[in-house]
């Protein structure tokens, strides 16, 4: 089984500092890590390898040169080889353009190891928008199976998958023909604690670098900046919610307290009866 | 089977990185190893690297290492409770290269050395601890770490793994400490635009100033404060021994606050924004504290062979010297193929031969002296304080009946003989 992870650099966002005047992120306030949701696509690439007894994987990027640190990152995790894509060319993409590009890249994966199954993170922290995943299913023409919690069966004979997703109210099981493309959640899997070898093995490896040159089929009108139809009109700072109320007093004292304030704002707290 | 290397350097500090350096440069496959989330970001000094010794390894650095500022100015004050006598010297010649000193941020500094290191071929791993030294047959043969899978070999294991060395501990070279050869040391980054730090310490953009103040920045206790100014940040620390911290009954996060608010200090860093804090054991045992350095199939460098010299507040550029001599005796231990304390010990004659040693050697008593004769930090600077005001104050007395007043000042509560005693004593320990 071949398993092609689409992974993202991103700044790390718990950390990341707002530039005031522009409303953009100041990249420079945080160091950049491997998309946490990304993390757990490439551990449950591990764990499928592992339940099969074998399998290949093969993880890809798109960003700036410094993105080889979440390749090496993959491959401390468990990945077998990672491929980098990046160039100008590509720089500015938004979604539609970044889906478009890796999938040029796993077409060109794919042409000397088939592949069997695409799994991505749900989003990345930087833009949450969830996006990249299933615009590469629908270029490659396979089925997307989105916020994946479990993987629960894979039938290698008859080329399909059972997975468990989630949806607004609850859960479904879904049951999908391979190869087809999952983006996972963060409870699919815990990241392990990679083995001494893998660590040697990331620090020696030297990801396989794309340029736009590497790619003899691609229309650079989809490319980059030139291929992004998204427009930013506005952006700002969710304003800092406002008006939290220190209680004081003994445990008791406070109880009472807050069911006063409970019963004085019922309809925040209880469903009005029609 | 597990992977063997030439050498494994556990530790990515100043002393591991040069060793790591020198070694992957000569040809020798080297495994580095850090236990911090990236080089630097468990490692903490007040801010001064010393040029020399890391020039002798990567020459030129300055030109591509992220320095704060060449240090141009230095200062000694002596602080008492409302006042302060300075001493210092500013030198336009330490503005130009090659350089004296720098002021460096070390979570950024130890990255780049590091990476310096992984060019000339050393390997990197990060998040990873070294749990133990495997030992065969009474000989080092490489490491286990907290990893699955997690044993590596190699013929020579370089301890680099700081201060606190469990490792060098483990293999029976040094004991616990006591509390009086450690120091704990506190500081905090202050975040202040560059003109303002410009302005307050006379400055310019590229110009940097360090401040080692004695007496009430220690509450009287033996250890020393200090100031630096970076880019746009202050280093601004305290540090005394655990022996001093536990018989006065101080924390030192209370001892950075009183500082802070210091009537000397506070204007300094006021209107700062506190971006770091960080505290960290400093050897300062000195030469008796030495551990051995050399066994079979291991080498102790920098801070874990306790190469520091606390009255120069100079321990990075040892730490880096130490490494470059440990790979210089590695490489020459390859050649003959002998990784045994014997083949080793050119490393221990480079390190005892060297300045190292030697300043060591030379105060080693001088800590003790100040531990047990609090006199010089409680009696004398607060004396010398009020005599500069004597000697400053117009206030018509006659010169000499000023001078007469000042020394009898100094000599008045301990009496001459004890003072001569204290003078010699100072004298000896640090001649």
């Amino acid at each position: 089984m071949h398993i092609v992870v689409c992974i993202k650099q991103v700044p790390d966002t718990k950390i990341i500092k707002i530039n005031p005047k522009t409303n953009t992120l100041d990249r420079r306030s945080a160091p950049a890590i491997l998309n946490p949701y990304d993390a757990h696509a490439v551990q449950e690439a591990v764990n499928i390898r592992k339940r099969l007894g074998k399998g290949h994987i093969t993880v890809i990027s798109m960003g700036p040169p410094p993105a080889t640190a979440v390749i090496k990152k993959s491959i401390e995790i468990g990945a077998d080889e990672g491929y980098l894509i990046t160039d100008r060319a590509f720089a500015g993409a938004d979604t539609l353009a970044t889906s478009y590009a890796l999938a040029k890249g796993l077409e060109k994966i794919a042409k000397n190891r088939p592949i069997d199954m695409v799994i991505c993170g749900k989003q990345a922290i930087d833009g949450d928008t969830g996006q990249v995943g299933p615009g590469i299913a629908r270029r490659l023409d396979i089925p997307p199976v989105t916020n994946v919690l479990e993987v629960l069966e894979i039938n290698e004979q008859e080329k399909t998958i059972l997975v468990k997703r989630k949806t607004a109210g609850g859960y479904e099981i879904v049951q999908s023909d391979l190869p087809c493309l999952l983006t996972v959640e963060k409870e699919i899997n815990e990241i392990e604690y990679a083995p001494l070898p893998n660590m040697i093995k990331a620090a020696r490896y030297e990801p396989v670098i794309w340029t736009v040159k590497d790619f003899d089929d691609v229309d650079r009108s989809k490319l980059g900046l030139k291929g992004s139809p998204t427009v930013v009109g506005k952006m700002f700072t969710p304003p800092k919610p406002e008006g939290a109320k220190m209680l004081e007093g003994t445990i008791d004292e406070q109880v009472k307290q807050v069911i006063d304030i409970m019963m004085e704002r019922e309809e925040l707290f209880f469903e009005t009866k029609n | 089977m597990p992977e063997k290397f030439d050498v494994i350097v556990v530790g990515a500090g100043p002393a591991g990185t040069a060793c790591a350096y020198v070694c992957a440069k000569n040809g020798l496959k080297v495994l580095q190893i850090e236990r911090g989330e990236y080089p630097g970001s468990k490692n903490v000094m007040g801010g001064v690297l010393y040029r020399k010794q890391l020039e002798e390894i990567i020459p030129e650095f300055w030109k591509e290492a992220p320095v704060e500022r060449p240090i141009v100015e230095q200062n000694f004050w002596f602080m008492d409770k409302e006042s302060v006598v300075k001493f210092g010297y500013k030198g336009l010649e330490w503005g130009e290269e090659p350089y004296n000193n720098f002021t460096v941020l070390r979570a950024k500094f130890d990255q780049w050395f590091a990476e310096k290191a992984v060019e000339q071929g050393s390997l990197l791993i990060n998040e990873t601890v070294v749990t133990e030294c495997l030992v065969e047959n009474g000989k080092v043969v490489g490491v286990r770490t907290d990893r699955p899978d997690g044993d590596v070999y190699a013929d020579v294991v370089v301890l680099a793994d700081g201060v606190n060395s469990l490792l060098a501990k483990q293999l029976g070279f040094h004991k616990e400490f006591r509390p009086d050869e450690v120091a704990l040391a506190v500081m905090e980054v202050i975040n202040l635009p560059k003109e303002k730090i410009n302005d307050r310490f006379n400055l310019e953009d590229n110009q940097g100033a360090t401040i080692e103040i004695f007496g009430d920045s220690t509450k009287g206790n033996l250890g020393t404060a200090f100031i630096y100014t970076n880019k746009e940040s202050i280093n601004i620390g305290v540090g005394t021994t655990l022996s001093s911290m536990i018989k006065a009954r101080i924390k030192p996060y209370e001892l950075l606050d009183y500082l802070k608010n210091h009537p000397m200090v506070r204007n300094l860093i006021e209107g700062g924004e506190s971006a770091e804090y960080a505290a960290h054991l400093i050897p300062e045992g000195g030469y008796n504290s030495v551990p051995k350095v050399v066994g079979d199939g291991v080498v102790v460098v920098g801070d874990a062979a306790q190469l520091v010299n606390a009255i120069h507040r100079e321990g990075s550029n040892m730490a880096m010297a130490s490494g470059r001599m440990a790979a210089e005796a590695i490489i020459k231990a390859k050649e003959r193929n002998d990784f045994s304390e014997a083949g080793l010990s050119s490393y221990r004659d480079a390190l005892y031969n060297s300045f190292i040693i030697k300043d060591l050697e030379k105060y080693k008593d001088a800590a003790s002296l100040f531990e047990e004769n609090p006199q010089y930090f409680q009696y004398y600077l607060p004396m010398l304080n009020k005599a500069m005001s004597e000697f400053f104050t117009v206030d018509g007395v006659p010169k000499k009946e000023k001078q007469k007043a000042m020394m009898k000042m100094f000599t008045g509560e301990r009496g001459k003989l004890a003072v001569m005693k204290d003078i010699y004593r100072a004298w000896k320990a640090v001649k």
